[in-house]
């Protein structure tokens, strides 16, 4: 082999074709984008470049013959436990490039799992468990600013002024992903399945495509650093606003969506000229402190009537809980904590793998400070970053969180195999692409399918759960940290949690 | 009568809807078997172009022209509505796909005769539609 850079000597995956099975049938040619399977007219065969291959495993999927199978190509170096093969071939690359390491999707790296080392509690003998199939279980909670007291007239009537109130038939939404990021297709499913279920997702900060404004009613706008997208109009016709600090992925940086992605549709959705790099700074230049997003949460209320509640996300980092605290006093209705392993379309690695914290101890840590202060009817939490199944969302909501947000996992449902090569637009499974010819690979119609059954399913499971744990409100859960024990955690991180160790 | 119509906007040209048709019309009815040993022969063909693409089958038309131009009573459309092919009385003339303004015959040049789409009258759904992946293909009655 002639020579070539190291980082490509050393490739990541290997693609195995089994000849007795291969037809030749060519479409793991057609499905790969990056030009890991090439039809050699001469051979009259179709041959492997492993070297091309991200491990999206899209020609796996689709080989109508089971003859690809995709495996890690691992060089092995002398063993080294400082020197993993992974730094290694980053360094490589920089050597190469001098350019900053890219990657998608959420932090990869081994921190430890908090999800994985809380057991939730089921009901034994003094108290009954209760069966979904047969007794009513409500899954359905209402998002907003809840007030300190009620007052009723002698006739019994309300008259305390409620502030704006989401129901959500499933403490699940679709977090936010912006139409650039991913493409239309996928926010249409997203869209239909939210209207179907009876929830809402989230547009991200790419503004909304002037064919969906029909689902308002289960939209969630984003009004991010960039303002893509932000006009009247746009505020008044969603459900929520949702003003996006930070995002788990990339906490303290902004966003770039390179000019080439930004096609006529996206140009007019996000208000910026065609072709030009849509660039969110790092912060809103207009939030220096509490006060001033106060004031940029009482704008958005005076520009939507104050007919929705406004959100405010972040991304969870160290002062999290202090910083949740001024988001209340500021006004937000609901609070989003976005864990490190939230994703994204595109983040520099090692911001994506170092900056940030655990999404379960930043919401435990959000939910206990603003009990404290005797804030937490103010404003509803919600809890994103790397939600993974219907357990994660009912320990969530037992540490605290009103409702949980899904994006990774939604993406998961429509085939993403969170190969992390979101950032260079060619996502053969159609998703996180605008190509015409890829994109082509959603079809809305299956892809809201495939939502609705993911979300209903958690549903079904987390009836289950709170069942056997004998509540029959998913309200009944939240912040009930008595139902959570911890398992292999140290006194500092139980402390955190707010939970005791099993077995007490 | 129930066609199969493409739906172009859907179609992502992986032509598991060929590999369908040929395993589904092969003699064994085994995938590698139908292409290793039989000879598999699509009756369906997916035109391409960039970003477009779609399935082309047989139209089953209501006045097919390929059966006014068979010289040979190969073709007729049924009381069903389906452009009925008999095999053994074609002679590979190619007037039928010449008299296509469809382009939905095909030539099977091993063994020079027509090959066309015969919409599967042994399954419910025919075998293209059942294996596309992304719902391009319907199969349904239209007025």
């Amino acid at each position: 082999m002639l020579y070539q850079p190291l980082e490509a000597a050393y490739y990541d995956f290997e693609i195995a074709r089994d000849p007795a099975r291969c037809i030749q049938c060519r479409v793991c040619e057609r499905q790969c984008s990056y030009g890991a399977h090439v039809f050699d007219e001469a051979l009259g065969e179709v041959r492997s470049l492993s070297a091309k291959c991200v491990g999206c495993h899209r020609c796996e999927a689709f080989c109508p013959t089971g003859a690809i199978r995709i495996q890690r190509h691992e060089s092995d170096f002398r063993d080294n436990a400082l020197w993993s093969p992974q730094y290694l071939k980053n360094i490589y690359k920089q050597g190469s490039t001098g350019g900053v390491l890219l990657t998608g999707m959420g932090n990869s790296q081994p921190y430890p799992v908090y999800w994985d080392h809380m057991l939730l509690d089921a009901s034994q003998v003094t108290n009954p468990s209760i069966d979904p199939l047969r007794e009513p279980m409500e899954l359905r909670t209402f998002l907003g600013c809840k007030p300190d007291a009620l007052q009723f007239d002698e006739g019994g009537r309300l008259i305390t002024r409620l502030t704006p109130q989401i129901p959500i038939a499933y403490p699940i939404l679709f977090s936010g992903m912006s139409y650039g990021s991913i493409n239309l297709r996928v926010h249409q499913g997203l869209a239909r399945a939210a209207k179907e279920l009876g929830i809402l997702y989230n547009t991200g900060e790419g503004g909304l495509h002037a064919s969906l404004w029909d689902y308002g009613a289960n939209t969630i706008v984003q009004v991010a650093s960039g303002r893509f997208g932000v006009h009247a109009g746009y505020l008044k016709v969603a459900r929520a606003i949702e003003i996006k600090v930070g995002q788990g992925a990339k906490p303290g940086i902004g966003g770039h969506l390179p000019g080439e992605k930004v096609s006529a549709q996206i140009s007019v959705t996000r208000m910026i000229p065609e072709g030009t790099d849509a660039l969110s700074p790092a912060p809103h230049h207009d939030i220096y402190s509490i006060e001033d997003l106060r004031q940029l949460i009482y704008a958005l209320k005076e520009a939507s009537d104050y007919q929705v509640p406004v959100s405010v996300k972040i991304a969870a980092v160290h002062n999290s809980a202090a910083i949740a605290s001024g988001m209340v006093r500021a006004g937000a209705d609901i609070i989003v904590l976005d864990g490190f392993r939230g994703g994204t379309g595109a983040a520099p690695t090692m911001i994506r793998d170092n900056v940030g914290i655990p999404i379960e101890l930043a919401l435990a840590a959000v939910d206990e400070r603003l009990r404290q202060e005797g804030i937490r009817n103010q404003v509803s939490v919600l809890a994103a970053g790397g939600i993974r199944c219907s357990a994660d969302v009912v320990k969530a909501i037992a540490l605290g969180a009103d409702a949980c947000y899904i994006a990774t996992a939604a993406l998961i449902s429509l085939g993403c195999t969170v190969c992390q090569r979101c950032y260079t637009g060619k996502c053969p499974w159609g998703i996180a692409t605008n190509d015409p010819y890829l994109s082509k690979r959603i079809n809305p119609e299956i892809a809201a399918e495939r939502l609705t059954n993911l979300v209903r399913a958690w549903g079904h499971e987390i009836a289950e759960m709170m069942g056997g744990m004998g509540i029959n409100a998913i309200e009944s859960l939240r912040g009930n940290r008595e139902k959570l024990r911890g398992v292999g955690l140290n006194e500092i991180e139980l402390d955190t949690l707010g939970i005791k160790a099993a077995g007490k | 009568m129930k066609r199969v119509y493409p739906i172009e906007e859907y179609c992502i040209g992986c032509r598991l809807c060929e590999v369908a048709c040929a395993v589904s019309h092969s003699k064994s009815g085994d995938i590698v078997r139908a292409y290793k040993e039989e000879g598999a022969c699509p009756r369906n063909l997916v035109e391409e172009s960039g970003a477009v693409s779609f399935c082309l089958s047989c139209r089953h038309c209501d006045t097919p022209q390929c059966a006014a131009a068979c010289i040979s009573g190969a073709l007729r459309k049924d009381a069903s509505g389906r452009v009925i092919y008999d095999e053994a009385r074609c002679v590979g003339c190619w007037s039928c796909i010449m008299a296509c303004p469809h382009g939905g015959i095909r030539q099977d040049v091993v063994r020079m005769k027509i090959i066309k789409c015969d919409l599967c009258p042994d399954r419910d759904v025919p075998a293209c539609v059942a294996a596309c992946p992304n719902r391009a293909l319907k199969f349904e009655e239209r007025p």
